[in-house]
């Protein structure tokens, strides 16, 4: 066999006075990295297959590993990087499309970074959360052009009829993420701990297991291009629709989930035959339009009664506003907009590092759009592609979106340790895989308390931004780019983001 | 009585139990010294059991009405009048393993490398949460209280 010209991307460090020889990084780890010679009492590694995802060095009980960079150096080059060179000799030995998983590492400007909040100084008082109420709550869904009031003697009565809208305790919820690409496990975790903080979850492509039913008030079910597991009761048994069109990670691309993933349970929550290939087409096959899009919108609305919003999610991409403009038009309740930098459990690399624009401007130009044309009202804004603390959050909501979704966040709270080797089906996370000797790693009942933490922690955080700036609901920021400023932006950046550069007031 | 039980499902066959329950009954209760340094080194009381990638951690179950104490010629294996915990007196036990034969879960072990005597979970004795619970890093070994 013709030489590897591929480096070790990983060095693992093993303190020989730590290491006691135990052997869990060894069962810990399914790259099978550590290796036990039964002769010696000795562990030894294999650095070849180190992708760097920690779990040896998290379960060592003396601390005795260390995985880092290794430290192998080309001559400098500032354009023919280590990965750039490393690519190339993957592609010569492979001949195939490199495939990655999580969202875009690239260094393209992070706007959050680049973004500052107010806060109110003399002239206005600031609020303390711990001591006056703080509205989170977020309504989801279309709302009336004007609300006409009827009066009476004795009461004041809504006379508008209110279209269908999904509530949420605080303004995030969890992108969708299919039973398939992440373990049953995962999901579970996610179902249970939207329940537990009155948020929603979104089942991803991969239809929703029999067993998650009883979650279906805090379930979005998705339908898109490959309609996996797509029913009535599917549709009957969820809080909201979603149409997806695209995702942040791969515009334009559809999905792949291997058929060594079928299972049996995945098989049949997807509707497919055990071990196939579970193809999603890049298009929808019946939508090559807006008006199409609005007949599958209206199917779906039709066929759960018109009781439930109806989301449509597409990649940020560059027009992305004139098409969030059409696709409420189309009749969606809800639009979400995924960012360049969102997740994929597998997506060609140099899809999701070369496509689709960063949510921070997306968001910006579709709250701008939207408000020019007098449609805003008639659409919920979700934001997604990176979300990574509740300051993201904060910002999210002042530059226009209603809520956001988090995928990345999620999973990292349950352990991720952003690999980037989803694709393989060996996440020794037991989060994106479905290896029954790794999925039993993820404990749904950690996963789930892991989970409610972390929105409750972001929760308190955003409470304590907004009363900071003398707000005391969310609603009175949305879009409210006044308490925004910008540093080290330029001026068509500021313009876009539709905000002023700091030191302006 | 409380006991440790075991959720199989989330069992990820670590063994990190074995070894903190190792170091627990070790001479120092040091991780590392136990390893490196005692010797002869002393047995894990609970034992991971793996088949195909179904694990669990089993160690005594402390029975109600103990085959273990009923075997037991020389009374070294006895059930603590306090805790209700089985205990096994070292300097009693003179290496016959009929408890050994007689358990029906496979939970005591031999020890051949010390002396005759036997290695069996004693729930900590003394400690408010045996340490495989504690060091479980999965929660799949729960301690408390169930219905018979």
């Amino acid at each position: 066999m013709a030489l590897s010209l591929l480096s070790p991307e990983f060095r693992v460090d093993r303190d020989e006075a730590h290491c006691i020889a135990c052997q869990v990084c060894v069962r810990q780890c399914a790259n099978d990295v550590h290796i036990y010679d039964e002769e010696e009492d000795r562990v030894y590694s294999d650095e070849s297959s180190c992708v760097g995802c920690h779990r040896c060095v998290t379960l060592c009980p003396t601390q005795a590993l260390t995985v880092r960079r290794h430290p192998l150096d080309f001559r400098s080059n500032a354009n023919w990087t280590p990965q750039a060179i490393t690519d190339v000799f993957k592609q010569a030995e492979t001949g195939g499309v490199l495939l990655t998983g999580m969202g875009c590492d690239r260094p393209y400007p992070i706007y959050f970074d680049h973004i500052l909040l107010n806060a109110s100084q003399v002239t206005n008082p600031s609020i303390d959360p711990l001591r006056e109420p703080m509205e989170l709550r977020t309504y989801l869904g279309r709302k009336p052009d004007r609300v006409e009031v009827g009066l009476t003697a004795q009461a004041v009565e809504v006379m508008t009829e209110l279209a269908p809208q999904l509530t949420l305790e605080t303004p995030i919820l969890f992108s969708a993420m299919s039973y398939g690409s992440i373990s049953y496990n995962a999901h579970r975790s996610l179902a249970r701990a939207a329940r537990e903080c009155g948020i929603l979850y979104n089942t991803g492509e991969g239809g929703l297991h029999r067993s998650l039913y009883e979650y279906g008030p805090h379930t979005i079910v998705q339908v898109a291009s490959g309609r996996f597991g797509v029913h009535p009761g599917y549709l009957r048994v969820a809080a909201a629709l979603e149409i997806k069109i695209g995702q942040g990670a791969k515009p334009g691309i559809g999905g792949h989930l291997p058929g060594e993933k079928v299972s049996a349970e995945i098989s049949q929550t997807r509707m497919i035959p055990e071990g196939t290939d579970a193809l999603s087409p890049a298009p929808h096959h019946d939508i090559y339009s807006i008006e199409d899009l609005r007949q599958l919108i209206y199917a779906l609305k039709e066929a759960t009664n018109y009781t439930k919003p109806v989301a449509v999610k597409i990649a940020a991409v560059h027009n992305v506003a004139p098409i969030a403009s059409g696709m409420v038009r189309a009749g969606a309740d809800i639009i979400a907009i995924d960012g360049l930098r969102g997740g994929t459990g597998a997506a060609p690399t140099v899809i999701r590092n070369n496509v689709g624009i960063p949510i921070e401007l997306a968001i910006a130009a579709v709250d701008e759009r939207l408000r020019a044309e007098g449609i805003r009202n008639q659409a919920s804004i979700l934001a997604a592609g990176s979300i990574r603390n509740s300051a993201d959050v904060v910002k999210a909501v002042a530059l226009g979106t209603d809520a956001v979704y988090i995928g990345t966040a999620a999973l990292v709270a349950l352990g991720c340790h952003l690999c980037q080797k989803c694709y393989t089906g060996k996440c020794n996370w037991g989060i994106a895989t479905q290896d029954p000797y790794l999925t039993k790693r993820l404990n749904p009942n950690i996963g789930a308390r892991r989970l409610t933490n972390l929105i409750r922690a972001w929760s308190l955080e955003i409470k304590e931004m907004l009363g900071g700036m003398g707000i005391n609901a969310l609603e009175s920021l949305r879009g409210n780019r006044d308490h925004l400023r910008g540093v080290g932006l330029n001026e068509v950046e500021l313009r876009t983001l539709g905000i002023k550069a700091a030191g302006e007031a | 009585m409380k006991r440790i039980y075991v959720n199989e499902e989330y069992c990820i066959g670590c063994r990190l139990c074995e070894i903190h329950c190792l170091v627990h009954h070790s001479r120092s209760r040091k991780i590392i010294k136990a390893f490196k340094e005692e010797m002869p080194r002393p047995l894990p009381r609970v034992l991971v059991e793996e088949e195909g990638p179904l694990s669990f951690a089993m160690q005594c179950r402390h029975c109600a009405e103990a085959p273990c104490i009923e075997a037991c010629i020389t009374g070294a294996i006895h059930r603590d009048d306090l805790t209700g915990t089985i205990l096994c007196e070292e300097e009693k036990c003179v290496g016959c393993w009929m408890c050994v034969m007689v358990c029906p879960f496979g939970a005591i072990r031999r020890n051949v490398q010390g002396r005759k005597a036997i290695s069996k979970c004693d729930l900590c004795y003394g400690q408010e949460t045996p340490v495989c619970v504690i060091y479980c890093p999965n929660e799949a070994l729960v301690y408390e209280e169930r219905e018979p």
